[in-house]
Order: C-alpha cells, then structure tokens, then sequence
C-alpha cells in the first residue's frame, strides 16, 4: 500500500468522526497552546530583562559592597558593613593604577520626598558624580547634567528623570525652576531622557540626581557610604582585564585577601544569567505542567484508537481478506494517529499564538512566540500521536482475518 | 484441466480452553481450472472452517493446500495477506463494503494493498464495476445501493483482480428473492466466461445452481452430484 494512500485513508477516518477527532485533539491542542505559552512568556520575562540589563549601559562593572558566596555575584551580603567609598570610586578613575577602565561613577542611593508648588514627589535620590551619563549610557531632553564643580562643592542643584519632571511640573520646562528636597530648595539643572523601557515605569526614570556630597547633606548621613560604584570599561575588549584591575586595586586598599573580599563585581551578563537562572526555573516549571497535559493528551489519542480499532474489526479483517499485510495494518492506525497528533498540534499552535496576542494586555507580561517552539511543539505532537498509537496499531494488525470477519 | 485447488487430507483442530474441537477430519478435494463448485451443508459442519482454509485466511492443522499450483498449507501471515489479493477474489453474506467510501473506490481497495497506481487503479476498478452492470453507480456509496446492487460491488471488488478463484460465502444469505436471482445469474454468466468459482452455501436451490455440488457432514466431505 502506497503511503499515498495511507495518508489518504486516515485523514478520511480522522473526517468520518469530526466530533470526536476535534474532542480527542483537545487534550493535544491544550498541552500545545500551554507550552507555547509558557515557553513565551519565559523568553518574554527573558527579553524584559536583557533589555533593562542593557539599558543599564554598556561594558559596565557594577563593584557593590559586601561579599559574594557565588560565582555568579549577585548574592552579595549587604548586611556586612557597607565598605565602598568615595575614595575607592577616586582611586578607580585613576588611570595609570586601572588603564582598562574607562569612566567610574559612584552612586548613593535613598529615597526623599520633593515638592515642586503644590506637587510632591517621593522618589529615588541618586548621589552621584559628573561622569553619571557617560558610564550609564544616558543622555539628556532638557538642560545639563551636575558639573564637576558643582559635585565637588556639593550644590544644591538637581537633574530629574523624565517620569519624575512630568510629576512634579506638569506643564513647562522644569529646567531652571526649584524643587524642595528636605527643606532645601534646590535647582533644576536638566532633565534626562527616557530610557525607552517602554512596558512599564521603571526607576531608570523616575529619579533624582544630586551630587554625591548634596545627597549626603540632605539624607543627614554624616558618612554615607557609596551603595554601588559603576565602572565602565575602556571596550568589551578589556572588560576581563578591568575586572582584575578592580579586584586587584580594591583588595590592596581594603587591605583584604582574595577570599575575604568585602565587595562584588557583576558584570550585566553576570546580571543576565541570574534573572535568567530564575526564569528558567519557572518556565522550566511551567513547561512541566504543560508536558504533563500533553501526555494526558496522548492517552487520549490512545484511548480514542482502541476504541477505533474495535469499533472497525469487520473493517480491518475485510482489508486483510482483501490482501492487506499486518503492516498495512499497523501503518493505517499509526497515521491516522499520527494526523490526530499533528492536527492537534497545528491547532495548539494556532490558539497558542493567539493566547500570545491576547495574553500580554491581560496580564501585563510580554509573550513572545518562538517558530522553533512552534516546530518543535508540533514535531512533539506528532510523536505523542504515533507513540500512544503504536498499542492500538499493533493489536489492529495482530487481529487474525476471521475472528475480524466474525465480529458482528 | 489444471487443478485450481487440491486439498489433501486436510484436518483442523481448534482448542477451545481444554477441550479440542476437530473442524476438519482429513478433506481431501480437487476443483479444476473453470469449474463452479457449491460447498453445501448444514452449520457446524465444517464448511465456514472449509472456506477460510480455502480462502487463505486460516491454515490447516495438517494436511496440504495447493493453490494454483503453488503450496500454500505452512505460510505465515504476510505471504497468505499476498495469496489472498493476488489469487482469490472474496464474496461475503454481509457485502463487507465500506460505507465511507464510494463503490469505485470500494472496487479499488484490493489494487491499492496491490500496489497498482492510480490511474490504472481507476480503469480497472470502472470495468470490473461495468463488468457487473453498475457503470451508472461509480460514484454512489453503499448506503445509497438496493442489497443487490451492494452484492454486484463486492463482486466486482472480487473481480478486479483477475483471482485464479472467486470465493462466495453465503453470497444471497442477505438478499430477496429478486436480488438473489441476479447475483446468481451474476456467477452463472461468469462461470460461463471460464471463472473458477467456489460457493458455500447451506441452502440446496442455491447449491443446485452449481455445476458440480459437495456436501460436508462433521468435518468430512461427501461428494455427489447436482441435485
């Protein structure tokens, strides 16, 4: 028998029973649109995230205090004393001990109230120096950014970002107006320009930025340490040799050897690799569950062809009087469980897409959709129909030509 | 005239739990090239077991089979699904068409497990279905065909391939009067044109249509002229 006429065979079964094909595919369609599903919002959440890692800047070393027990740096004891400095973000920006780095810029954080009039604004204050653009990769709508000057006498000007301009002066050009911070009034020297996250608010720009000294002065911290110092290296070259240079540098000043470091360097694809790690878990999770109605779906599939097989005995040993092999057989009941498997999958892709358009405004996390997810959700599809198939093929070819004949 | 079929001393013995139940007690039977042979008897005596040995759907428990010259009586499952497309051609009491396909496309069936290609698939599957006086019905399925016209399409299913032998079980079990008449006349016309037929029945005017009659009693032939 030509597989031609195989194929032909089992899409007329699979049609001869449209309501129990559609009904027997669904466990099919489930398990496929679910891994689509899962599989997206994974590489969504993925996606997301690579994104802010990205916007943070680029060739960046992120030195924060505390130590590390992980390769993977992010596990950092903030606990343990605070033991970054101003000193050491100074002695970092000196070119001849780290000729590798490119720019440093230090940063305090905490978090005050402004007002601006009638308009009051809690958000983050960012203590840092000049040199904050460049390492961050920001620029500016509106303005200026601090000045070296400005930063080494500690003045009372402030750069907001643009999501905190727009709460605090809802209309006109912030630039040169005054926002109280603390009793303090202080100007507006520029605005930044947003960093394109466009899914959401980030704190990326919803900020204020003041010298570092300022910050210190209005947060009342006689000796605020530096909660992060960001290093940009000189290229992607030498982000390796910026890293030891940092290490090296910081453990001489600290006076500290390697295993007793008191700070931690990531770097963003350090940064990326733990989201991620956390992210794989879940979608790894997900994917499970997602498995699992898969394979329910295939018992399905098994299910519906024993009971097709006994349904069609007389069929099956009329087609064996006629001169059908045993493997004729087998190969008609595997194809026609086959085409159930893989039009549940075509149909679970489909719905999975659709849950991918519609999903992202309900639940306000980005799915994306893989064409390799898709392939493979429908070459497993295919595989869960010839597998659960194969039992019920095998007794339909087993079936000796006059037992069949007999079946009334 | 060579022989189409030769049986010799053929026994069957089914096992059903512990008891041993002995279908066939020694048959021994030669059918020539051309003749119209009725298998008759009452049920229970041997005669269904006599046709699926016949018919390559069973194989004897001992004994030898030869079917147009070629031994059949020890050949697994495959081989006999190949004997049984190329050599014989089926009648059934329940027609066995199915209902989902057309009557061509019934006709067609034995081609495709033949391996013949579609287009010479249809040619022959047209003529055999001409051959029985339903060139007007190609298209129709079962369900819209009298049970006479149903019997026609197995018969012409049984035909399309050329078999060295058409096996009739029961053919008019299923049909009236009027119905019956015609696929009688169906066999007698092609016994005339030189088909080897073999048709098992338990009603004596039918087996009387035949040319040459043998009767089984209890697993064991006893042969006999036209009555």
């Amino acid at each position: 028998m030509r597989w031609t006429e195989t194929f032909r065979s089992g899409l007329d079964a699979v049609r001869a029973h449209r309501l129990r094909s559609a009904l027997t595919m669904l466990g099919i369609v489930i398990g496929v649109s679910s891994v689509i599903l899962t599989v997206g919002l994974g590489l969504g959440a993925q996606d997301q995230v690579r994104r802010q890692i990205d916007a943070l800047g680029s060739n960046l070393l992120i030195v924060s205090p505390g130590s590390s027990t992980s390769s993977s740096g992010v596990r950092g004891g903030f606990g343990s004393a605070a033991t970054l400095t101003l000193a050491d973000a100074d002695a970092l920006a000196q070119r001849e001990v780290a000729p590798d780095v490119g720019a440093v810029a230090p940063v305090t954080t905490g978090s005050a109230a402004l007002s601006a009039g009638t308009a009051n604004w809690t958000t983050n204050l960012v203590g840092t120096t000049a040199t904050w653009p460049a390492v961050r990769g920001r620029t500016l709508a509106a303005g200026r950014f601090l000045t070296s000057d400005e930063v080494a006498g500690a003045a009372n000007v402030v750069v907001l970002g643009q999501d905190s301009a727009t709460e605090l002066f809802a209309v006109g050009n912030p630039v040169g107006r005054t926002v109280t911070v603390a009793g303090t009034p202080m100007t507006v020297v520029g605005v930044l320009a947003p960093t394109g996250a466009t899914e959401e608010s980030t704190s990326e720009d919803d900020l204020a930025l003041v010298p570092v000294g300022t910050a210190k002065r209005l947060t009342g911290a006689a000796d605020a340490p530096v909660s992060a110092i960001y290093v940009q290296a000189a290229s992607a070259d030498v982000l390796s040799a910026a890293h030891q240079e940092i290490t090296g540098l910081l453990l001489n000043l600290h006076g500290v050897a390697e295993a007793d470091a008191d700070f931690t360097i990531a770097t963003q694809e350090s940064l990326l690799e733990a989201a991620n790690a956390t992210n794989r878990t879940l979608t790894i999770l997900l994917g499970g569950v997602a498995a699992i109605s898969l394979l329910v779906g295939g018992i399905g599939v098994m299910n519906i062809m024993l009971v097709a097989v006994t349904e069609r005995v007389r069929e099956i040993g009329l087609r064996k009087a006629l001169g059908a092999t045993p493997r004729a057989i087998r190969r008609q009941f595997l194809v026609e469980a086959g085409v159930l498997g893989t039009a549940g999958g075509v149909a679970g892709v489909g719905l999975g897409v659709a849950g991918a358009l519609v999903l992202p405004g309900l639940i306000g996390q980005p799915v994306s959709v893989s064409a390799l997810a898709a392939a493979a959700a429908i070459a497993v599809a295919l595989a869960i129909g010839l597998g659960f198939g194969v039992y019920p093929a095998s007794r339909a070819a087993r079936l000796t030509p006059i037992d069949a004949l007999r079946n009334e | 005239m060579a022989p189409i079929i030769e049986l010799r001393d053929v026994c069957k013995t089914y096992a059903t739990g512990a008891i041993e139940v002995a279908a066939l007690r020694g048959v021994s039977l030669t059918i020539g090239e051309g003749e119209f042979v009725a298998i008759a008897g009452p049920s229970g005596s041997g005669k269904s077991t006599l046709m699926h040995i016949l018919g390559c759907l069973d194989v004897p428990t001992s004994g030898g089979y030869r079917l147009a010259g070629g031994d059949v009586a020890a050949l697994g499952e495959a081989h006999l699904a190949t004997i049984r497309n190329r050599r014989i051609g089926f009648v059934f009491q329940q027609f066995n068409l199915l209902a989902r396909m057309t009557a061509l496309r019934n006709v067609e069936l034995p081609l495709v497990y033949a391996g013949v290609g579609r287009h010479e698939r249809r040619e022959r599957a047209a003529a055999a279905l001409a051959r029985v006086g339903l060139a007007d019905r190609t298209g129709h399925r079962p369900g819209e065909l009298s049970g006479g016209q149903q019997q026609r399409v197995a018969v012409a299913r049984a035909l399309v391939t050329d078999p060295a032998l058409l096996l009739a079980d029961e053919p008019t079990g299923n049909l009236d009067s009027a119905s019956s008449a015609e696929v009688l006349g169906l066999f007698t016309e092609l016994h005339a044109a030189g088909r080897t037929i073999v048709l098992i029945t338990h009603e004596h005017e039918i087996a009387a249509r035949a040319q040459r009659v043998v009767r089984m009693r209890d697993g064991l032939l006893a042969e006999g002229v036209p009555a």
